[in-house]
């Protein structure tokens, strides 16, 4: 299984939603509920019949309401669509039932709406527009970028702008993510070796970075608190971290990994936690202290500090943690094809491995106080 | 012991002696006893002294007799009796002979004292007659004396007064001498003056001797006059100079004013020379460094005539102005030391010209002959010391530096002929020179400069050359500038330069170094790890020793470790950009391929045979370099078996469905199972140096982007099929090449399980015909 996702819209409970991959059965979603204080996960089954599930994600604004990349194959031709789905109402926020029979409670997805991509290839994935009411949505379809308006509460997808990447040979978007900051106006693609940056209202090019890796680069990432900040993988083992503005050199390379990088994501809070999970079947926590968006620990507002307090906090400031790996995992057998942060707690995340083996961890303690003391 | 024996002659007194000793047994710890001093009871027990031991002190015969009587039989008694009786008779008959001896020494003994008192009566005789004699001999030489005396006083006298006359004689010619002399030989004049004028000086209440004072001086006064203006003339040489003051100075003239006319005099001369040396320099406008023509003369020219001309003139000025003017120097150092600036300005500026590398030797001869030179002024002037030293010093450094820089820019060169040698085209069916003759012309030829460098910057340190002795040069020059400056930077630099291949150009996209070059550094820095750094500091310390007490230097072991980290960083590189290579042909060979609609396979594909060719190349190049390496034991033939048997007996159970809605982590229980007991497969780790491990990194990365390719697609059963066949082609081809074929063998196996995986009708060729095919191919 290559497609993993947080429940982007719920802020209480952590529940993840993993796509399977089978060409020979019907593919299914799993719900994944982790229960925090009793270390339980319960799991729930929804069928999507449509075929493999390459991509998924969920829409930031209904908890219901999620996107695939799926492959439809036949005989002699696979093509990849998506479409927006809506799952039954009482898996929405979780249902802490037991799953023992889950076979037998397996229920089927709503189909919403098909992203109509017969005239543009292969989607290769889709994005929600990150602080948005979930209406908007690209998609990567070979070397389209396609900007769709959902209309009639979902029920409805209108192509509303799209752009082309023109060149020589056969151009490919291989992943892309959509940047949270100018007020959602931009996206970064990635295909071969190239990142791209596009304004969504002009659906221009505005900076590329050329050669950004060795070789072909898998995954981009935006800094949650940084406008100008990006990370990328690739298949040269490196993570490296872009400031837009001057794209001739990476800001800071990691190579920490033994084979392709899959996956890189930003911590959602603390920018300086850095995911990435690699085809060498490891998980890595970085801290990129030194360019986070607190780079000397975490701020107080002086204002707020008594005279003692401001002592402390020098002292602290004299100390800054240093870049460093918090923590490699290793607990899955096969290549890791995502990770992602839980969108409840900071501090938790799943890894997803092509074996289909699930694994969710924490951030050490020691550093998490470290962070927010 | 003897005690013991004397009575323990018989059985019956050494049961006796044993009673009172407190048992036989405990007599061989006497010894001991004695040793640990005796306990109390001990004590105790031996404390009465015994009486009946006949060579003690105690002994008493009466107790003894009693004994004897009271415990010995008669037989016994009387046999003790004739021993006794024996023994006394020896000891009788031993003391008389004693006595004999003695008394005959000391009747001889009589005899020679008698004779002794008989000679020295004789000898007082003769004695007194001998006094007697002396006391005439004395007597007679007074007389002799007395009579003389007289006749040596009138002798005296009369030499007294022929002297005074002769003096008077030569008062009275001393005017005529002087004004004869005055004019043709002023020295003389002055000797003659100066030898009269004391005289003169004391008799002048006489009017004649008045007179010829007068005289003289009004010859003097004028010859005086006639001395100052010659002084002010241009044209005289340092020496005339000296003696034109030195005459000046005994007639009493005021030193000071002397001094100063004298330096003056000096200064102007000295100037004229540096002003002389200086128009040889090219005037030293910094916008003219173009326009400059070549020095007209060699270096050591230049400094043998400076030092001739000026620090001669210089050290002759300066020795003489301290014998006329005594040792008073408050005026002369200042002078000397702002000319001696301006000299060491001079050389500066013309040492500087010195660019390039010329003649090293010629440059030493001049510093050396410089150096030299100085010594003789420096012992006026020790403040100049410090910068004479300095300069060399400086001048050394500079050549150093120079020498560095030629070595880096040599190296470079080696390196650029080596690229094209590599990138040169080659004719067909003629190969182009060999990796390893290449890298053997390399490192001789950077060694070879690297000791044609050490041994010119010897010539600094040579034992014939003055300035090596000083300190700077003896441990300083050594240790700092030539180990440390040249040597060690300059391997630094190399491996520096080196790894500046593996990181620098795949970030710039600047033309990355052919692969070739890559291996070639790698084993260069290798080779310089394992011998040649240890070889280039040993020289270097034999040539250069290095001083107990000098600054810390680096040691060879830690520019070890950075050669063998340069060498290892290539190595990964070359494995990473070669492994890339042949992984991009994998790569676009899956992705532009249509699996599904492929047709059944009945060839091997040509990609898989261009990947076995160019890895086979790749193991030609890196086999020219790098030794062979340790393989995993194993039979080939049998392992070769043993994965067709593997493969055909497994591969159906392992595509055999077992995805079951319900439990779908059971579809790879089995595969996981196996990588549970088989070692995790690091792809882009560090290699070892050989053979083996470099071509195990490459085919390790080129299979397992071959896998992660497989899993990206959807494939038919054909297509399935053709990545069987592919599968077992590179199966064939390249265990030979891994150090553990293992490693190929199971991600190959991955490789069959994903594209089991991913098809859509997974149905497996029959393993005869997947040989078949291959065996064709």
């Amino acid at each position: 299984a290559r497609a993993l996702t947080p429940q982007t819209a719920e802020t209480d409970a952590i529940r993840f939603l993993v796509g399977t991959q089978s060409l020979r059965y019907d593919n299914q979603i799993h719900i994944i509920d982790f229960d925090d204080e009793n270390n339980i996960i319960n799991k729930n089954v929804l069928l999507h019949q449509v075929g493999e599930i390459w991509h998924i994600t969920t829409s930031p604004a209904d908890k219901g309401v999620l996107a695939t990349c799926y492959n439809k194959t036949s005989d002699t031709k696979v093509m990849t669509c998506a479409a927006v789905w809506r799952m039954p109402k009482e898996l929405e926020s979780g249902s802490h039932e037991s799953p023992d029979d889950s076979s037998s409670n397996t229920q089927t997805l709503e189909l919403l709406c098909h992203l109509d991509n017969t005239a543009y290839g292969n989607m290769a994935c889709v994005m929600w527009e990150p602080m948005g009411d979930g209406k908007k949505i690209i998609s990567l379809a070979d070397n389209n970028i396609l900007l769709w308006d959902l209309q009639e509460s979902s029920a409805k997808a209108v192509l509303s702008s799209s752009a082309a990447l023109e060149g020589k040979g056969q151009l490919k978007f291989t992943s892309g993510r959509w940047s949270p900051h100018h007020n959602c106006s931009q996206i970064a693609t990635a295909n071969d070796t190239t990142v791209r940056g596009w304004d969504t209202r002009s659906m221009r090019q505005i900076y590329c970075i050329e050669n950004a890796h060795g070789q072909l680069v898998r995954d981009l990432d935006f800094n949650p608190n940084k406008q100008y900040y990006l990370a990328s993988c690739g298949d040269d083992c490196k993570v490296k971290f872009w400031d837009t503005r001057n794209v001739t050199e990476p800001v800071k390379t990691l190579e920490e990994h033994s084979h392709w990088v899959w996956n890189v994501r930003y911590n959602h809070s603390h920018d300086q936690l850095i995911l990435t999970g690699s085809s060498d079947s490891r998980v890595i926590l970085s801290n990129m202290v030194s360019i986070s968006s607190e780079p000397f620990g975490h701020m107080v507002d002086d204002d707020e500090l008594s005279d003692q307090e401001d002592q402390h906090q020098e002292e602290k400031i004299k100390e800054p943690l240093q870049d460093s790996v918090i923590a490699t995992y290793e607990e899955h057998e096969d290549s890791v094809y995502a990770v992602e942060w839980s969108s409840a707690d900071p501090w938790l995340f799943a890894s997803l491995s092509y074996d289909g083996r699930l694994v969710i961890n924490r951030v050490p303690r020691a550093l998490k106080y470290h962070i927010l003391l | 012991s003897g005690a013991g024996n004397g009575t323990g002659g018989s059985p019956e007194a050494a049961s006796a002696a044993g009673g009172t000793g407190g048992g036989g047994w405990r007599r061989p710890h006497g010894p001991l006893q004695r040793y640990y001093g005796p306990s109390a009871a001990e004590a105790a027990a031996e404390a009465p002294p015994d009486p009946t031991d006949i060579n003690g002190p105690h002994f008493d015969p009466e107790v003894f007799m009693t004994k004897v009587r009271n415990e010995c039989p008669l037989g016994q008694l009387l046999a003790r009796e004739t021993a006794l009786g024996r023994e006394i008779r020896a000891l009788d008959s031993d003391m008389q002979t004693l006595l004999y001896e003695n008394y005959n020494k000391f009747i001889s003994a009589t005899d020679t004292i008698r004779k002794m008192k008989v000679d020295f009566r004789h000898m007082e005789a003769e004695m007194d007659d001998l006094a007697a004699n002396m006391a005439a001999i004395s007597a007679s030489s007074a007389r002799v004396s007395a009579a003389l005396q007289d006749r040596h006083r009138r002798g005296a006298q009369l030499a007294g007064v022929q002297a005074l006359l002769r003096k008077l004689q030569a008062l009275l010619e001393v005017p005529g001498r002087l004004r004869r002399w005055a004019g043709t030989e002023p020295a003389r004049a002055l000797r003659c003056y100066g030898r009269a004028r004391t005289v003169l000086r004391h008799y002048r209440h006489l009017p004649s001797f008045r007179a010829i004072e007068d005289e003289s001086h009004a010859i003097m006064a004028d010859l005086a006059r006639r001395l100052r203006t010659r002084l002010r003339e241009e044209t005289l040489d340092p020496k005339e100079l000296t003696e034109c003051v030195e005459m000046l100075l005994q007639l009493e003239e005021p030193p000071e004013e002397l001094s100063e006319e004298f330096l003056s005099q000096a200064g102007a001369r000295l100037e004229a020379e540096l002003a002389a040396l200086e128009a040889e320099l090219p005037t030293s406008d910094p916008s003219g460094v173009a326009t400059t023509p070549p020095p007209a003369s060699d270096i050591l020219d230049f400094v043998d005539r400076g030092s001739s001309a000026f620090v001669g003139t210089l050290c002759q000025l300066a020795g003489s102005y301290r014998t006329l003017f005594g040792e008073d120097t408050g005026r002369l150092e200042p002078f000397a030391a702002t000319l001696a600036t301006r000299y060491f300005g001079l050389l500066e500026r013309r040492l500087a010209l010195e660019r390039g590398l010329g003649d090293t030797s010629l440059l030493v001869r001049a510093l050396d002959r410089f150096h030299r030179r100085l010594r003789a002024l420096l012992e006026l002037l020790p403040a100049g010391a410090d910068a004479a030293a300095e300069l060399v010093a400086r001048a050394a450094r500079e050549r150093v530096d120079r020498y560095l820089r030629a070595l880096q820019t040599f190296f470079l060169g080696c390196l650029g002929d080596v690229r094209q040698a590599l990138a040169a085209p080659r004719p067909p069916g003629k190969e182009g020179p060999g990796l390893p003759d290449l890298l053997a012309t390399l490192a001789a030829s950077v060694l070879g400069q690297l000791k044609a460098v050490l041994a010119y910057v010897q010539l600094f340190t040579a034992r014939d050359v003055a300035f090596a002795s000083l300190p700077y040069f003896k441990g300083e020059f050594c240790v700092t500038a030539v180990r440390e400056g040249l040597v060690v930077a300059f391997v630094r630099w190399l491996c520096r330069t080196a790894r500046g291949f593996a990181d620098g150009p795949a970030e710039k996209g600047a033309p990355a170094a052919p692969p070739a070059l890559l291996l070639l550094l790698a084993r260069l820095c290798l080779d310089y790890e394992s011998s040649t750094i240890s070889y280039i500091l040993t020289l270097t310390d034999e040539q250069f020793p290095p001083l107990d007490s000098g600054p810390p230097v680096t040691p060879g072991p830690a520019l070890c470790a950075e050669a063998r980290a340069a060498a290892q960083r290539l190595l990964d590189h070359y494995v990473q950009v070669q492994g890339a290579a042949v992984a991009q042909m994998l790569r676009k060979s899956v992705e532009t391929r249509d699996w599904l609609g492929t047709v059944e396979p009945r060839n091997v594909r040509a990609v898989m045979k261009r990947v076995v060719e160019d890895i086979t190349a790749i193991d030609v190049q890196v086999g020219q370099l790098f030794e062979e390496g340790v393989r995993r034991a194993q039979s080939s033939d049998s392992s070769r078996r043993a994965f067709s048997v593997y493969s055909s007996s497994r591969a159906p159970g392992r595509y055999a469905p077992s995805y079951t809605p319900s439990a779908p982590m059971d579809t790879h229980l089995l595969s996981n199972i196996q990588k549970l007991f088989s070692e995790r497969i690091d792809i882009f780790s560090p290699v070892e140096f050989n053979k083996v491990s470099v071509l195990t990194g490459i085919i390790k990365i080129s299979l397992k982007t071959l896998l992660e390719c497989v899993r990206l697609r959807t494939l038919g059963r054909f297509g399935l099929q053709q990545v069987q066949v592919d599968g077992h082609y590179l199966q064939l081809y390249l265990w030979r090449f891994a150090s553990d074929e293992r490693v190929v063998q199971g991600l190959l196996d991955e490789v069959a399980a994903s594209a089991a995986h991913r098809c859509l009708d997974p149905v497996p060729m029959e393993h005869s015909v997947v040989e078949l095919i291959c065996e064709r191919g």
